[in-house]
Order: structure tokens, then sequence, then C-alpha cells
């Protein structure tokens, strides 16, 4: 688990967070929701540490993640994978030393050992035979899972991925979604997906955040989207007149309470 | 305002210095990275500090050919001008000159790439020290093969100097050997050594702090890469002569 203590981040007089306070449950996928500019990515860099509060504390577990030292913060680092928005695969690795980096940096295991955990990350996530492929030689689906495999190849407790369907089709979206939420169930970890797709939110969202102006607006599960009457949420969530007819066509049709 | 400026990036170019000469997380990876990068840099170089010695070998032949026409100096003196020269000024300098171009816009341009390709976030939070795994090999990789293209350099040059004068009749054969073999002072190889490695630290450790530190866009990278060139440039040039004056 994962939750944070009132947490601020300003960058000069831009005050962007103001006094966070939520928790990240662990076996579940947390969603961070919001409008652009609502603070999200601040949230997630200063969850995984590249920035450092204003004000507040992060706490993996029992552990106060900006007050240890730099051995214990490696020893953490190492039980957190990642999943970045433009997946971050190194360009001029294949997607096999790609996933084996962390295992070359981390562990003594041997090439035969680090070769089968390789490739059973890259089975995990549906691409067996790419091992010698480079990125630029995959679509952007497969860029993904390639970036899933390499944060779960070091079998992390925190999985964080950052807006992991951005310029997927819808399908591949659901894909990567059902994948991540399988994994979170599959490894009892703490999973925090920063997104604005709302078929991810209304898939895997357990636990939804929605920031607004750098506060949260609201807190709650993809159930009680639909039925909540905050209004912050009813904007962001059907944001188009499409979806708000619909949404209205359900409550009349008593679908929705 | 501008000193205020300077203290900042100098403390922060400090800091970073004293990250990546940290302990490595496996030392086999620092290893492989050090000789990729000794490659790169060693190998990568070679012809264009080769084919630039050889004109600076040639074009200082012509020039003191012309100089000492008609006068009462030695004709041989062009083969011992051509190689201290060469030593003491031309090949640190002018190679580590040409290197700040091609190898320090090219470090500032991979680090600053990988900035903005968030790589370096990746890496970082993975635990890797990024400073040190990204820094460190460039820096010892250059340490290493920097004053050894110095040394080739050095003597393509004298080569230059040959090819230049004696085929065309500026001098003869034996006259351009006794030059180069005459007055020989070691002091001076100790001194072209010295500025091959306090030139290779300078422009790889400036380079790879220009690209760290890149924020912003395809603009912003390519002034860092800009940057690394001309700060690396500037500081090869100043400490050519603080070496200059502390050596002689």
């Amino acid at each position: 688990m994962i939750h944070t203590e009132n947490l601020f981040k300003s960058f000069d007089s831009n005050q962007v967070l103001k006094g966070i306070t939520v928790e990240f449950q662990k076996g579940k996928t947390n969603l961070i929701i919001g409008r652009s500019g609502s603070g999200k990515t601040v949230l997630m860099k200063l969850l995984v540490g590249l920035l450092q509060p204003t004000a507040g504390k992060v706490w993996y577990d029992n552990t106060d993640f900006f007050s240890i030292g730099k051995r214990e913060l490696r020893e953490l680092r190492m039980k957190v994978g990642m999943l970045f928005q433009g997946s971050a695969l190194f360009d001029s690795m294949s997607v096999e030393a790609n996933v084996r980096f962390p295992l070359d940096m981390f562990t003594h295991m041997t090439a035969k050992e680090k070769l089968d955990r390789v490739n059973y990350c890259l089975d995990r996530v549906s691409l067996n035979g790419v091992n010698s492929k480079y990125p630029s030689e995959t679509s952007g689906g497969m860029q993904k899972r390639v970036g899933i495999a390499r944060a779960i190849v070091l079998e992390p407790e925190y999985l964080f991925c950052d807006e992991p369907n951005s310029g997927l089709d819808p399908k591949t979206a659901i894909v990567i979604d059902e994948l991540i939420r399988s994994i979170t169930l599959e490894n009892n970890i703490t999973t925090i997906i920063n997104t604005h797709d709302m078929n991810s939110v209304m898939e895997i969202g357990e636990n939804i955040v929605l920031l607004h102006q750098g506060a949260i607006a609201w807190n709650g599960s993809k159930s009680e989207v639909l039925t909540s009457d905050n209004e912050i949420l009813q904007d962001f969530i059907f944001a188009s007149p499409f979806l708000q007819r619909l949404r209205k066509a359900a409550i009349d049709s008593g679908h929705l309470e | 305002m501008l000193f205020t400026k300077f203290l900042y990036h100098f403390g922060r170019y400090v800091m970073l210095m004293r990250s990546a000469f940290s302990r490595p997380e496996r030392f086999n990876m620092y290893y492989k990275e050090t000789l990729r990068q000794m490659n790169d840099i060693g190998i990568g170089s070679l012809v264009i500090v080769g084919l630039i010695a050889i004109f600076i070998g040639a074009v200082t032949a012509v020039q003191f050919s012309f100089q000492l026409d008609g006068t009462l100096v030695p004709r041989y003196y062009i083969g011992y001008i051509i190689r201290d020269s060469t030593i003491i000024e031309l090949a640190p300098t002018i190679t580590c000159l040409v290197l700040a171009g091609k190898v320090g816009s090219n470090i500032a341009a991979e680090i600053g790439g990988m900035r903005q390709k968030e790589h370096i976030d990746a890496m970082e939070i993975m635990g890797v020290n990024t400073s040190a795994y990204l820094v460190m090999p460039k820096v010892i990789a250059s340490l290493f093969v920097i004053p050894m293209l110095v040394a080739i350099a050095a003597f393509v040059s004298v080569v230059g100097g040959y090819l230049a004068s004696v085929p065309t009749g500026l001098l003869s054969s034996s006259e351009y050997v006794l030059g180069v073999r005459s007055f020989f002072n070691d002091r001076n190889l100790t001194l072209m050594f010295v500025k091959a490695v306090v030139f290779a630290y300078l422009l790889t450790s400036v380079s790879a702090y220009q690209g760290y530190y890149v924020r912003g866009g395809s603009i912003e990278l390519g002034r860092a890469s800009t940057n690394a060139v001309v700060f690396s440039d500037i500081l090869i040039l100043l400490f050519d002569y603080l070496i200059a004056v502390v050596f002689t």
C-alpha cells in the first residue's frame, strides 16, 4: 500500500498540488484521473520520487519515502516498476536487452536464469519471439507491453503506469488494461495508473482518485462513478454531449438510480 | 547576475561529478559501457583526428619553410619545429578542440536525448545511479582513449610534415629526420599527455553536464549540444594557457 499525507507541490509561485492525502490499496488497480493540468503527472512523479514535495509525506507501507537513506532508497526502488507514457525503451537495445537491463544491473543471476526470466515476462505480456527486435521495429502496443515486461521483471511490489493507453487504439488499450489488472491480481501488488482514458476508468478502476485543480475532488470505485452526483466527476466523465445524452437516457429508463 | 549564474552551474556541475564518481551498482555493466565508449570515442574519431593531424603537419612544414627561407636558420630546424609545436601545442589542443565538436556534441545529444525520452527517469526509478552510469564510463573512456588519439595525432602530424616537405623538395629526407631527432626534451611529452588528460576530462564532463540537465524540446537539445562544444572549447583554451604557465 502507498499513501500520501498532506502532499503539497509548488513550482515557484504556482501551487500544483494542494494537500493531497490519499491511499492507494494493495492488490487493486488505483487510478488517478483528472483533466489536463490537474496535477496527475506531478502527483505520479512525486510518488515515484522524480520530484521532491514542497511539503507532506509519501509512505510505501511503513517507509517514509523522502526520509530514507540512499541505500534504503535504492533497495526500495528495486521494488518499484514503472511503465512510461512513451514506454521509455532504450532505442539502442533489443527488446530482450531492454527487459534484461534491470536483471543485469541488480541481480547476480546467471545468463540462463536471466534469459528464462526475460522470456517468462515477455510470454506474460504475449510477446513471444520478439527478443531480437529493436523498439523501432515494434508497434506502439508492443512497446507498451515490452515496457510492462521490463517493469515486472524484478517482481515489483509497486507498479506505476503513466498514461498506459495513450496513442493506442481502443482494442489494444483494453488488452493493456486487462494485462495490468491481471498482473496486479496475480502478484498482489499496489498498482497506480495515471490516465484520462474513460474505458480504463470503467474497466479497471477499483479505486479512483479524481484530481481537480491540484486537490482531490472525488474518490471512489468504478461502480460509484455512474451514480455519483459529484459535478466535477460528472463533468469529467461525461464530457461529450453524446455521453451526457446516454447518461440521461440511462437514468430516464431506470438503469441508473 | 552572470556571476550568480556561473556559481549555480559550477555548483551543479560539482554535484553531478561527485555523484558520477560513486560506487557502481554492478561493476560489469559499467565495464562494458566503458569499453563501448572507448570504441565510440577512440575508433570513431581515428579518421578525423588522423586527417586533421596530417594537414597540421603539412601546413606547419610549408609555412615554416617559407618563413625560414633566406635566413641563417638551418633547414633541418623545420623538422624540429614541426615535432615540438605538434607535441607541445597542436596535437593536444587542436585534437581536443576537434573532439569537443565531435565527441562532446555527441555526448550532450545522447544524454540529452535520453533525458527527453524519459530513459533517465526510467533508470532512476529502477534504482540506477544515472549520473554514474551515464557519465563515469564516458569520462573514464575518454581519459584513456583521448591521450592515445593525441599521441597518434602527434605522430601523424610529423609524418604529414615529412610528406609536405620532402617529396616537394623543400628539404631532404635526411634533413627532416635530423630535425625531428634534434633537441628532444621528454618533458614536452609529459606536457602533451597532461594536456590531453585535462582536456579529455573537460570536454567529456562539460558535455555530459550539458546533456544531463537539458530541459524542453529539440531546440533546447540543440542548444545544449552547441553549449557543450562552446564551453568545452573555451575551457580547453583556458586550461591550455594555465598548464603552459604552470609547466614553464
